[in-house]
């Protein structure tokens, strides 16, 4: 019961997992980028760039700078789901733990200890489960408070403790998106716990719900489908028919619905009745076992009602379709043990459709898949698969890294052989270009200087014209040289007209010479920018090919190792799986082998009693 | 005890159960765990390999990255992006029923990566679609954006043509 419960549990829970985290206003591109590679299932990608994403962020000085900081929890929590959807449980764990143990508020460690109580449920950890769901004190978001009841509920049911699931999930029955859910697990927790006839109503209801999306129309078809054979096990043959009936035709439980209708039907000595949901199920798809559960049954029906000529034709018809089935399992057995099986499932198909197996089995070519749909079914299996395709995309993903790093190794060289030539004549120019512009520099910073002590110091001669200097530099001269006092008049006359310029227009010059200072400003900023790009270039051109090295052969080392990983993996996953995969054909086989041997015998016996019908008939 | 080994039954209406209670279920589980192992080496990989792809073709002084987001409910069928900067074609996409759904659901798509010179640029961006009723539609439109020293991000916010500015430039 225990494997049971916790079967349905993982069921219920996978219709539980959380859709990456959307925003209504989305403030980081990259984390929205990270959300497209989601949506589209590319769980790789996706945590390839949210983990790069999140590293960033977390190394910066001032994260809360950064536009990442809008969406940071919603990203710490998508990381986790994106780890779940791509099946790496134990790190998920590790990233919902991180959470949970950092300085969060109530609400968001709330919901981490149910995300990590989730994943511990669904590895079948269950005392861990019980110990995260423990953890969950307070505060508890409004939208996952019935999820968080719900898991509970399911743990108390996976460690057989019905009493305890009860109290929990009677106040959740309100929930419109976990109804069925609920109600179903609900009538489940009270039959284990004894009580029959409230198990036979609480799953009644739950087989009455309204629903319309496709899980909640399949929990409430398993709803009929338990509670018609819990009452058909009571003898309540016409009550069993009824919940049966309710289970739609072509839902993924009609097959055996129609089955166990058909048996209801006969149990009640109503054989004609029993005809009808045999007769249908009969000629549905014969690889699956209710349809060659009926292919017997309903030659049986006919014999109890007498006709046995029909019945006999009936087995003949089944016996034949059963010997064609142990040719097609035997074809199957076959296809795997070649290695059919495992190429089929790493068709790129399989990774476009998520409905490619059921048209996988559609193709006259694959007889390796005949037999393999109840078994893909199962939470294990669908494990080792998804593990597989993953691997084959490790696989792919690696060798194309291989060659990318190749392509890298040639493309370092080829920007060496361009630049190294170059570089040290476009060095020596530059260096001649900075030395020269240094000085100017310098130039433009004393020039400066001394225009601004002129402000409380006014020295009008500093704003002397070149002409005005050399005028003034040949009147000392002419002062020094002659002592005739015409001329030494005429100087100092000259002289007195020479400084009256100066101080008179000492202002006006000074705002000019501001103006053109700040010219220069202008200038020196663009030359300086100029300089920073050259510089930045200049860098830019050396880190396009040096340094690369080391990186390059540890990464190439490292895409190597795990190539050789991944490929190991792949054959021991592959190994595996073929295995089951034959161990649930040869079962398959045994049980078909069987039903041939029983359809064999009720051939002869149906000839038998047509031919003495026959002849009493004949007698008479 | 009776019921519960009905129950049990109908709990477990797939015979693929039979094996999963074997050893072959242990290990798939020791499996199961290597394989975890190998995915998280190799995300790491991946995570080294994309700073060393993105140092050496998309150094930060000359990156220019193009994002493109739907704007939020709108209803139109997003067909196709082009692309131009300066002229030259860079990137074109034609989208899948799940790139679509992928953006519908606010996803952001990297459309373009690439290296311009600091400085202005010219981006001309041409989408292509249906609206609701299933009519075709085109729209183009120019934009300016400045190139500095740091890597530079544009979104393109696509909407519908009854919107105002069916594509919206956002720089970041």
């Amino acid at each position: 019961m225990r494997t049971g419960a916790r079967l349905l549990g993982i069921g219920v829970a996978a219709c539980l997992t959380t859709a990456p985290a959307s925003s209504a206003e989305l403030k980081d591109l990259y984390f929205g980028e990270a959300l497209y590679h989601a949506y589209q299932g590319d769980f790789f990608d996706a945590l390839q760039r949210l983990d790069a994403e999140l590293a960033m962020y977390h190394g910066l000085d001032e994260p809360g700078l950064d536009t990442l900081t809008y969406h940071v929890g919603q990203a710490e929590f998508s990381v986790g789901d994106f780890e779940l959807d791509y099946r790496m449980h134990r790190r998920a764990g590790r990233a919902i733990k991180a959470v949970l143990e950092g300085a969060v508020d109530e609400a968001v460690r709330n919901e981490a200890a149910y995300r990590l109580a989730k994943i511990h449920f669904e590895k079948g950890q269950l005392d861990d489960a019980v110990e995260a769901l423990a953890r969950i004190q307070g505060k508890v978001p409004v939208e996952i408070q019935d999820d968080v009841e719900f898991l509970r509920a399911s743990v108390d049911l996976a460690m057989g403790k019905p009493a305890e699931a009860v109290t929990v999930l009677q106040p959740l029955k309100s929930d419109p998106s976990l109804s069925g859910f609920v109600a179903y697990n609900l009538g489940i927790a009270l039959l284990e716990e004894g009580h029959a006839e409230e198990a036979v109503r609480q799953l009644d209801a739950a087989g009455q719900l309204a629903a319309t999306d496709p899980a909640g129309l399949a929990i409430r078809d398993k709803s009929n489908l338990v509670l018609g054979a819990l009452l058909f096990e009571s003898a309540r043959y016409d009550d069993a028919k009824r919940s049966l009936d309710r289970v739609r035709l072509e839902g993924p439980f009609s097959n055996q619905a129609l089955l166990r209708a058909g048996f209801a039907e006969a149990q009640a000595k109503q054989y004609d009745r029993a005809l009808v949901p045999w007769g249908v199920l009969a000629e549905r798809e014969p690889t699956d076992a209710a349809v060659q559960e009926a292919l017997l049954a309903l030659p049986s029906a006919y014999a109890s009602l007498n006709l046995h000529g029909r019945a006999a034709l009936l087995y003949g018809r089944a016996l034949e379709q059963l010997s064609g089935q142990i040719d097609r399992v035997d074809a199957s057995i076959e296809s795997v043990r070649s290695g059919s099986f495992l190429t089929a499932l790493a068709r790129e198909e399989s990774r476009q459709d998520a409905g490619w197996v059921i048209r996988l089995r559609t193709l006259p070519d694959a007889p390796e898949t005949y037999y393999l749909m109840e078994l893909m079914a199962s939470h294990e299996f669908q494990t080792a698969l998804h593990n597989y395709l993953d691997l084959e995309g490790l696989r792919s993903k690696l060798a194309a890294w291989k060659t990318g790093l190749d392509a890298f190794d040639d493309m370092i060289r080829l920007r060496g052989v361009n630049y190294e030539p170059l570089l040290p004549e476009v060095d020596a120019q530059f260096r001649e270009l900075d030395s020269r512009m240094r000085l100017r520099l310098e130039q433009k910073k004393n020039v400066g200087k001394r225009l601004h002590a002129m402000l409380t110091a006014p020295r009008p001669e500093y704003l002397a014209t070149a002409e005005e200097r050399i005028a003034g530099e040949r009147l000392a001269a002419i002062e020094k040289k002659n002592s005739d006092p015409a001329t030494a008049r005429r100087v100092a006359h000259l002289r007195g007209v020479l400084t009256f310029r100066l101080e008179t227009e000492y202002h006006e010059r000074l705002t000019a010479a501001f103006v053109h200072l700040k010219a220069l400003e202008t200038d020196v900023e663009t030359l300086e920018r100029q300089y920073d790009d050259f510089v930045r270039a200049r860098q830019a051109a050396t880190q396009s090919y040096s340094g690369y090295d080391v990186t390059i052969q540890r990464l190439r080392r490292r895409v190597e190792d795990a190539a050789v990983g991944v490929s190991g993996l792949m054959a021991r996953q592959g190994q595996m799986i073929e295995t089951v995969a034959v161990h649930q054909l040869a079962a398959r086989r045994e049980r078909l082998a069987a039903q041939q041997t029983q359809a064999r015998y009720a051939v002869a016996d149906s000839y038998d009693r047509a031919a003495r019908a026959q002849g009493a008939e004949e007698a008479r | 005890m009776r019921r519960r080994v009905i129950v049990a039954c109908l709990l477990c209406l797939s015979p693929a159960l039979a094996w999963a209670e074997s050893t072959d279920q242990q290990q798939m589980k020791g499996l199961d765990e290597q394989v975890q192992e190998i995915k998280s080496d190799v995300l790491d990989i991946a995570q080294e390999l994309s700073r060393l792809e993105e140092k050496l073709l998309f150094p930060s002084g000359t990156q220019v990255a193009v994002f493109v987001e739907l704007a939020p409910a709108d209803t139109m069928r997003l067909d196709a992006v082009r692309l131009t900067i300066d002229g030259q074609l860079v990137a074109q996409s034609i989208y899948s029923f799940k790139e679509l759904e992928a953006l519908r659901k606010g996803g952001v798509q990297r459309l373009y990566v690439g290296n311009v010179a600091t400085g202005d640029h010219q981006l001309e961006a041409l989408m292509e679609g249906k609206t609701e009723g299933g009519a075709d539609f085109s729209r183009t439109q120019q934009f300016t954006f400045r190139k500095d020293v740091k890597p530079k991000m544009v979104g393109l916010k696509l909407s519908g043509p009854s919107s105002s500015a069916p594509i919206a430039l956002e720089e970041w």
